[in-house]
């Protein structure tokens, strides 16, 4: 037999383990920790922050490197508490570490509390590393990713998510491109494009879906977060200044190559009308670069493997259900931050800090503290549903599609081969759809693709996204992708 | 690229190579930021229709910038620090024939 | 015809060749159940002489003739099994299978323990023995399914999918009932005949018929790896693997099965358990599973692991399937008890109801499968 045993001595149980080191996962880690329990806050990262606050690595960090993140003494303030428990041995911070799987209590592995089981984001684990951590309680924290919808030509090199390009800027200092397109729909293509031109890249056009209109309905909600206001403003004003044109109602329908055929090089614009149909225009830009994203989905694999009821969310998202203690329909698991809704950075440290505080058992104890996080919970969430619905995924994108569009990038299948499992091959849902195509079915494991094939699944049945065609798509073993071998070491 | 300002006693370049090809990298960048910035933007062929792939979420999630480190492959160029003299190659996952009693 | 899954989508195929109307009604999508939860094994080897060997030697001669032409659709690859034993034992035992089963017809070379990698050159060098068996075969089943059901509907079957069964009418006089329709959420279907092909549910389909049918899941996990270039050429699993589809044991049996797809995908099984439908994923299942596979191809233990699935496979409890008329209710057919090698005997099993139900003689005698041996039963 070739699989080697770690020697590493089965870890104690620690009374809260959070899975997240973003905005939420901080939070929770914070305020479980200073309410006496002894917590260990397990993050894919490197650095602590998530994708909200990605940072150059701090052991080759600049003075500025801080520019351009919002709250970032939000951050740091959080941070500090934390290395503070950590230093009292309070906190346990397992960095680079990804979860792949869950076992709830009481489940085969005979344990009376949460098992999560540990593989090294990158590369083979090391001794040193705990392969299982056990927990009484469990905060997950997962965050979120740019949703994608397929377009001819997307998987050219030179297309990359809106989130990708941002995390290349703000972890890396890189440039993903010169001549940029953001597209897709949502304020967060704003930062992106801004992020892109202040550090020297030309963005010839920020194109959003939605009708600046759409927010008409929401003023009296978007009154009632000015921040939020006050910050889509600071990036207008931006923009304008850079001379970044931001048109609204147009689409990147097309992506063409360069003359190498190996990377992007041209987009083609489309306009949607008020029906919703798309109309060809004849104009094509220029660029090495296009940025993509068409909100957010949660990531929902811990989630799912940890047995938590979902819903679809008004982005058509799957989210978590959760109680006004952020406690999911599984006793002792606790979630929080876009895992519940797409929502922002906000919403998930006041989501976070409640589901710290609820884990840590204390709600009794932090009555005022309790009431104005559920207050500013509601508040946020507002406004998030106010964001959701005035950027929603046009609902005929199918349009754009060609049939040689890839759907699923990583099993290569292209729309006609969908196109055909529903109609021919009678795929009247997203798992059949699934089995039949190979969507969702290599690499990623339908991160990518699993909204666009959930979508079509339903399409085709001329009924709506329901949270049937989603859940087969959100992943559940292995949470992570592990080597066969790390599957015997415990 | 973006200003940076150098940390004492941290080597600002490091060199790597991918396929044989020599490369530079700032200290503390992924590999994916690496190539990036050496104007390479893919370095992987899909199994079926051999088209290229480089870098696409950025963040882990999405498996197209599989790239193969000093041996190990299946490394997520946009997550893995970039280290010096780490060889790089854009070759997937392969298992090699049996010859020394079959033992890993 | 109840179950739109391999089953059921090849008796609508070959009823609708001899001429009958089919209505096939299913709970859930095309192949939501057992046939989207296995590997698409066409096996022989597995097969101990005697009825289930002589079903699985009628199916091949189906899968490489009458269909033939739709082989690509469906994946069909005749990849050949390769069964191995790591001890001596089980090498004795394995070479004595061989021969019984070349009695019967089965193509099984014995290949020496040298040899061996000259057909898998992954697996691990020290083997006690191996047979080749180049009739063993594998077909995608979501695409088997959902092609032969494309095939029926041509011919004039109607498929109506998320429609549940709940009970049957009967028309009872003194010397016996007769189905005369079928009851459903959406309504009753009248019709002459009722074929049970609910795989591991069909016992709960036949209670509703008022009669016992003991057929209950027995849950296996299957582990799939990262694409890779052609790595593993054959089925290969341990000789183990054929005490275990034919044991009695009521707990967990592991024995290791490994095969590539065309997809490039390996898949890595088996196990069995009886756990009713509990899904839930059992780490300590999965490690067994991947521990036994370890054994036999050592060099997997660097390779991905993507994902894994569950399903159930419908157990019989003397292991043969139950396939022909119920003579407790008229009209009422069953086509289910496969075990795990429904996909495989799939075309068999409903060749030979179309035979049996237009009133011809059968290319195989039926008798062995008849769901008459369950009769003395008392339902539960």
């Amino acid at each position: 037999m070739s699989v080697q045993r770690s020697g590493v001595a089965k870890q104690p149980a620690y009374d809260v383990a959070v899975v997240g080191g973003g905005p939420a996962g901080l939070a929770a880690t914070a305020a479980a920790a200073r309410l006496g329990r002894r917590v260990v806050l397990i993050d894919a990262g490197a650095q602590l922050g998530g994708q909200y606050w990605r940072h150059a690595n701090v052991s080759s960090a600049g003075p500025h490197d801080h520019v351009g993140h919002r709250d970032w003494e939000v951050f740091e303030a959080l941070n500090e508490r934390i290395r503070r428990h950590r230093q009292t041995g309070a906190a346990v911070h397992v960095a680079a570490t990804q979860v792949w799987f869950i076992e709830p209590p009481g489940s085969d592995a005979g344990e009376p509390d949460w098992t999560l089981h540990l593989a090294p984001t990158c590369g083979a684990p090391d001794d040193r590393m705990p392969r299982t951590v056990r927990a009484d309680r469990l905060i997950l924290c997962p965050g979120c990713y740019d949703r994608q919808l397929p377009i001819p030509g997307w998987d050219l090199p030179g297309v990359m998510a809106a989130g990708g390009v941002q995390a290349l800027l703000k972890g890396q200092r890189t440039l993903a491109g010169k001549r940029a397109v953001v597209a897709g729909t949502g304020p967060f293509l704003l930062p992106v494009a801004e992020q892109l031109a202040r550090n020297g890249a030309r963005v010839v056009a920020v194109c959003e879906a939605s009708r600046i209109g759409n927010w008409g309905r929401h003023l009296p909600t978007v009154a009632r977060t000015p921040s939020k206001f006050a910050e889509a403003a600071s990036y207008g004003w931006s923009l304008a200044r850079a001379r970044v044109p931001y048109r609204t109602g147009t689409v990147v329908m097309r992506i063409e190559a360069d003359s190498s055929g190996e990377q992007v090089g041209a987009v083609k614009l489309g306009r949607l009308g008020s029906d919703g149909r798309l109309r060809e225009s004849s104009e094509s830009l220029d660029v090495d670069l296009v940025a993509l994203g068409w909100g957010f989905t949660p990531a929902l694999e811990l989630v799912s493997a940890a047995g938590a009821e979902t819903r679809v969310d008004v982005d058509q998202s799957l989210v978590a259900v959760v109680d006004e203690e952020q406690q999911s329909t599984v006793a002792g698991l606790y979630i929080a931050g876009e895992a519940t809704g797409v929502g922002g950075a906000q919403l998930a440290l006041a989501e976070g800090e409640l589901a710290g505080i609820a884990a840590a058992d204390a709600t009794h104890l932090e009555r005022s503290r309790v009431r104005a996080l559920r207050r500013e919970i509601r508040r946020l969430r507002a406004f998030a549903v106010a964001m959701q619905r005035s950027h929603p995924v046009p609902p005929r994108w199918s349009e754009w599609l060609t049939p040689e569009t890839l759907v699923c990038r990583c099993e290569e299948v292209a729309y006609a081969q969908v196109s055909e499992a529903t109609s021919d091959l009678a795929a009247t849902d997203a798992r059949t759809l699934k089995l039949l195509t190979r969507c969702g079915m290599g690499w990623c494991q339908g991160h990518v693709c699993g909204f666009a094939t959930a979508t079509l699944a339903a399409a085709g049945q001329a009924r709506q996204l329901n949270a049937e065609d989603l859940r087969p798509l959100a992943k559940q073993f292995p949470c992570a992708p592990i080597r066969l071998g790390s599957l015997l070491e415990h | 690229m973006v200003p940076e300002v150098p940390v004492p006693g941290v080597p600002a370049t490091i060199h790597l190579t991918l396929d044989g090809r020599e490369l530079t990298a700032r200290a503390g960048q992924s590999v994916g930021a690496a190539l990036t910035e050496a104007g390479i933007r893919s370095w992987r062929r899909t199994r079926h229709g051999g088209r290229p792939r480089g870098l696409f979420c950025g963040i882990g999630i999405c498996y197209d910038c599989l790239i193969t480190a000093d041996g190990v492959p299946n490394l997520r160029a946009c997550l893995l620090p970039a280290s010096d003299g780490m060889q790089l190659t854009s070759t997937g996952s392969e298992l090699t024939p049996t010859t020394d009693g079959g033992v890993a | 015809m109840i179950g739109a899954g391999a089953v059921g989508a090849a008796c609508a195929y070959f009823l609708t060749r001899k001429g009958f109307a089919v209505h096939v009604v299913e709970r859930g999508a095309v192949a939501a159940g057992s046939s989207s939860a296995g590997e698409g094994n066409l096996l022989v080897s597995d097969k101990v002489s005697g009825p289930e060997l002589e079903l699985a030697l009628y199916s091949r001669a189906l899968w490489e003739q009458e269909l033939a032409q739709y082989g690509e659709l469906w994946e069909f690859e005749s990849k050949g099994g390769l069964v191995v034993a790591t001890s001596a034992q089980a090498g004795r035992a394995l070479r004595t299978l061989a021969a019984e089963q070349r009695q019967r017809g089965v193509d099984a070379r014995d290949v020496e323990p040298d040899a061996v990698t000259d057909h898998e050159p992954h697996i691990r060098r020290g083997l006690a023995a191996a047979v080749h068996y180049p009739q063993d075969a594998q077909v995608q089943p979501m695409l088997l399914t959902a092609h032969l059901l494309r095939l029926a509907r041509a011919a004039g079957a109607v498929v109506s999918t998320g429609v549940n069964v709940t009970g049957f009418e009967v028309q009872a006089s003194t010397e016996s009932r007769r189905v005369v329709a079928v009851q459903t959420s959406q309504g009753t279907l009248a019709c002459e005949q009722v074929i049970n092909a609910a795989g591991p549910w069909a016992g709960e389909i036949a209670t509703m018929a008022g009669v016992d049918l003991p057929i209950r899941p027995r849950r296996g996990f299957v582990l799939v790896t990262e694409p890779l270039p052609p790595t593993i050429n054959h089925k290969v699993y341990a000789g183990e693997y054929v005490a275990s589809t034919q044991s009695e044991h009521l707990g967990l049996e592991v024995s290791a099965v490994i095969e590539g797809t065309k997809a490039g995908t390996i898949l890595i099984g088996s196990s069995r358990e009886h756990v009713g439908f509990e899904r839930r994923v059992s780490l300590p299942v999965l490690r067994a599973i991947a521990s036994a596979a370890l054994e036999l191809f050592p060099r997997l233990a660097g390779v991905t692991l993507l994902r894994s699935y569950a399903g159930f496979r419908p157990y019989s409890p003397d292991h043969l399937p139950v396939v022909g008329p119920d003579t407790r209710l008229k009209g009422l057919w069953h086509a289910t008890g496969h075990e795990g090698a429904g996909i495989g005997l799939s075309v068999g099993t409903a060749k030979l109801i179309s035979q049996a139900m237009a009133g011809e003689g059968t290319d195989m005698d039926l008798a062995p499968f008849s769901p008459a041996r369950f009769e003395a039963v008392a339902p539960a």
